[in-house]
């Protein structure tokens, strides 16, 4: 019973986003005018994923008690890189994807490194590397175009048994292989003390500088993976500025959605998932009720201020004043 | 009665912060299956002779050995490796990761590179057990946790890491009488198993129960040390005190009847479990200083009359109107005339990367605009007057606050709040961490104010200044007045014992029940 108690405190962001998804979710697919169907589970799942990649970037930092700006940038460069190399035979394919995988890590190394050893704030860090990976992108991708491997494409964003989108598994699949073990880690707890408290984090001698360093690079590996997915959606790579900014944005309203605190220290990648889905469910229930598309970036902004007021009520109990900018 | 080898030996082992000396050639020897006692006064070197001892300072000099080995630790982490741990005053856990997760933050069993999550819950339970804590659930978060229950997971914490020597520093003093006994026991078992143990404690009762031998530090250097028991309390505080006194005070006119109604009067003033039943008046033309240990409840009263805290109990009157103090606005208000001088200047007083006409100006806008608009330049006649007055040293008042000395940024913060000209000023430890002439002229300048017609409350860490300064002081212990010492009787003794809440031996005085 006790245990129970525990657990549910300790999940109770996740599993509010996952209730306020699967809420929204409902309301959608029994409105929807075809009904509920597998089609329309593939087309949510393959608007959806690309935002919860780059939401699972952005929680991994922000439980570090930082920021990552560069994370809708490092997935337009890789996007563009992915248009270059993820061609010709599987085996070049590979090593293709391979490489943009890699190009995700560096960049994500780079941000990392900067913020720990330069010391400078991760706000102000990440929105200069994001501006240089934004340049290299434009640098490879002048004018929209290039190509992606078409058959590891169809096969990454159709169906699996002809029941479960792929993309959605991949998604499942990347959580369990990188979520999952990183945050049952030593160097994952440790991103979670220095998250919550940097200084008892550092008193108890718990690695600090290991855990952001991870941190940056597997947010920077994460957007590579929603860089190669949106490749593999548009078979072009574009070096869109208004687009990537966008998924730095909507990817921290996801994270904050999926109950992961901005102050750090409280949160899973598992909810920002939660979050992505639910932020992009907004706009497809305008759909169902006719709402002029017009509306949608309204409706996002009250979603999301309602989320936050949430986490908020706490702050009516303080008794010392002091406490509401701790 | 001194019987096995020194386990951890420190010789000259000094440490300066800028000019001023924190630790001065300071040796100590602790020896395994002894419960060793560190006495001194706040600011005597205690703070620093630990933090040099588990690395999270370096020392300028002096080495440290453990086993007969050199050591120098670089980080906490390196002297929790080598078996220093210390359970510290400021707490060291994890707010938002479980008790479980704090107890083994940094070498938890791990399996397949992952945290293998019951063996850990095994561990912090068997921990847990043994501090005395069994009651504390492993995966209870620790922000959910009464601060006397973090306590023990912290105690609990450092026993799980296998210590050599256990540093314990003030580890009591957030703990319930029941708690205090089973840490006794944990304490006197770990004795047995042949841990060395250094506890500082301010009270005394604790230490003549534990101690087998006990260390005096004063201003930084060790003064003695000595078999427990060997000495009564009041040669210990005399020891603790020295015989140096300071004249850097400026003359006291001693009080003036006037029959008017105290500028501020307090009638059972309370705030949650931290200040019970505060009674006390505050005249025009008085300074009346505000004793006892650090985090007494001192602060929380000068929050407390200052409208930060919500939903305190009794009654505050100003000059004898009783009145609601809901903000710091409101306290500021004409009507009330309050101002409080914050004690951490770098957060609560000042803004660093701002100008000195900006910070000065930050608290006083209403004096010098109106609907909303700056008049300029009766704020510079303003700023001028105040920086004569108050002889801040700085080139222009345009200059950004950092730029200035510690003891000029006090200044900022007093003037800052002298702009709005109020009539009781509540100070939070001003002096702390600056020089000593400018501390010479925060006196001469609180005289001063006194002299004018205001009312004066300061909390001092510093007992050359409660006595040097100050007509009246309220001593305090555990958010309540303990004692009032009025005129020559306060002197350092009389201060010291009552802080620490053991009965005087020279005869009794006035004290307040």
């Amino acid at each position: 019973m006790t245990e129970w108690r525990y657990w549910f405190s300790e999940q109770r962001g996740t599993l509010l986003a996952i209730g306020i998804f699967v809420a929204m979710f409902l309301i959608y697919a029994t409105n929807h005018p075809a009904g509920f169907s597998v089609n329309m589970v593939q087309t949510a799942a393959n608007k959806a994923t690309l935002l919860a990649f780059v939401a699972m970037a952005q929680a991994i930092v922000v439980i570090t008690a930082g920021i990552d700006l560069s994370v809708g940038m490092i997935l337009t460069l890789t996007n563009c890189l992915a248009s270059w190399i993820v061609v010709g035979t599987a085996t070049e394919t590979a090593l293709g994807v391979i490489g943009v995988l890699g190009a995700g890590l560096l960049c994500g190394m780079i941000n990392g490194a900067v913020v720990i050893f330069g010391r400078l704030q991760p706000i102000v860090t990440t929105i200069a590397t994001g501006a240089m990976y934004y340049g290299v992108a434009l640098f490879l991708r002048p004018n929209p175009g290039g190509s992606v491997n078409e058959t590891l494409a169809d096969a990454l964003t159709g169906r699996l048994f002809g029941v479960l989108p792929t993309s959605l598994m991949a998604l499942a699949v990347t959580a369990l292989v990188i979520w999952v073990p990183y945050s049952r880690s030593v160097v994952g707890r440790a991103a979670f003390a220095t998250g919550s408290s940097e200084v008892a984090a550092y008193m108890s001698g718990a690695p600090i500088r290991a855990a952001k360093f991870t941190a940056y690079t597997l947010a920077g590996l994460l957007s590579a993976i929603g860089g190669l997915f949106l490749t593999f959606f548009s078979y072009t790579g574009e070096a869109a500025y208004a687009s990537g900014n966008a998924y730095t944005l909507f990817s921290i309203a996801a994270v904050v959605l999926g109950g992961v605190s901005l102050m750090g220290g409280r949160g899973s990648a598992i909810g920002a998932i939660f979050g992505a889905l639910a932020f992009r469910t907004i706009g497809d229930l305008l759909f169902v009720f006719d709402f002029d598309p017009l509306w949608q970036p309204l409706f996002q902004g009250l979603v999301l201020m309602l989320a936050v007021s949430i986490g908020a009520f706490g702050l009516v109990r303080v008794r010392n004043r002091l406490e509401w900018f701790g | 009665m001194i019987a096995a080898e020194p386990l951890f030996r420190a010789e000259g082992l000094s440490k300066r912060y800028g000019g001023v000396i924190a630790l001065d050639r300071a040796d100590l020897e602790v020896r395994p299956g002894r419960i060793h006692a560190i006495l001194g006064e706040n600011g005597a070197g205690k703070s620093t002779l630990i933090k040099l001892m588990v690395g999270v300072v370096a020392p300028d000099e002096g080495r440290m050995t453990l086993e007969g080995r050199e050591v120098a630790f670089a980080r906490p982490a390196a002297a929790t490796d080598a078996g220093v741990i210390c359970i510290f005053q400021e707490l060291s856990l994890i707010p938002d990761l479980s008790v479980a997760d704090n107890i083994m933050i940094s070498h938890p069993p791990t399996r397949f590179g992952m945290i293998d999550r019951p063996r850990q819950r095994r561990i912090a339970e068997e921990a847990l057990e043994r501090a005395g804590a069994g009651d504390i659930h492993p995966r209870a978060l620790v922000k959910d946790l009464p601060l006397s229950r973090r306590q023990m997971v912290e105690i609990a914490k450092a026993l799980a890491r296998q210590p050599k020597i256990l540093i314990l520093d003030e580890a009591t003093s957030a703990l319930t009488a029941s708690d205090v006994t089973k840490v006794f026991e944990v304490l006197k078992r770990l004795r047995t198993e042949g841990l060395a143990l250094l506890y500082i404690s301010h009270r005394m009762h604790e230490i003549a129960e534990l101690a087998d031998e006990c260390t005096v530090f004063r201003n930084g250097r060790r003064i003695a040390t000595f078999a427990a028991g060997t000495k009564t309390d009041a040669e210990v505080i005399e020891l603790m005190i020295g015989r140096e006194y300071k004249h850097a005070f400026p003359e006291k006119p001693g009080p003036k009847a006037d029959g008017r109604p105290p500028a501020l009067q307090c009638r059972s003033l309370g705030w949650a479990d931290r200040l019970k039943d505060i009674s006390f008046s505050l005249h025009a033309g008085e300074i009346i200083g505000l004793g006892g240990l650090d985090g007494q409840g001192q602060r929380e009263l000068l929050l407390a009359l200052f409208g930060v805290l919500r939903d305190c109990r009794g009654d505050i009157l100003i000059d004898g109107n009783n009145v609601k103090i809901e903000s710091p606005v409101a306290a500021k208000s004409e009507r009330i005339g309050l101002a409080l001088i914050p004690e951490d200047r770098k957060t609560e007083g000042l803004m660093l990367p701002m100008s000195v006409r900006d910070n000065l100006s930050a608290a006083a806008f209403d004096r010098f605009s109106r609907f909303g608009v700056i008049d300029r330049q009766r704020q510079s006649a303003l700023i001028d007057e105040m920086i004569r007055l108050i002889e801040i040293k700085t080139a222009s008042p345009d200059l950004a606050v950092s730029a200035l000395s510690g003891g000029n940024q006090q200044k900022v913060v007093i003037a800052k709040w002298l702009m709005n000209k109020p009539r009781i000023i509540l100070l939070n430890d001003p002096t702390r961490g600056i020089d000593v002439g400018t501390k010479q002229e925060i006196y001469r300048l609180l005289r001063r104010l006194a002299d004018d017609g205001a009312a004066i409350l300061l909390y001092s860490t510093d007992y050359d200044e409660l006595i040097g300064c100050c007509d009246r002081v309220l001593v305090m212990y555990d958010g309540a007045i303990k004692r009032e010492l009025v005129g020559t009787d306060i002197t350092e003794r009389a201060l010291v014992s009552s802080a620490l809440n053991v009965q005087d031996t020279e005869p009794a005085e006035a004290s307040v029940p």
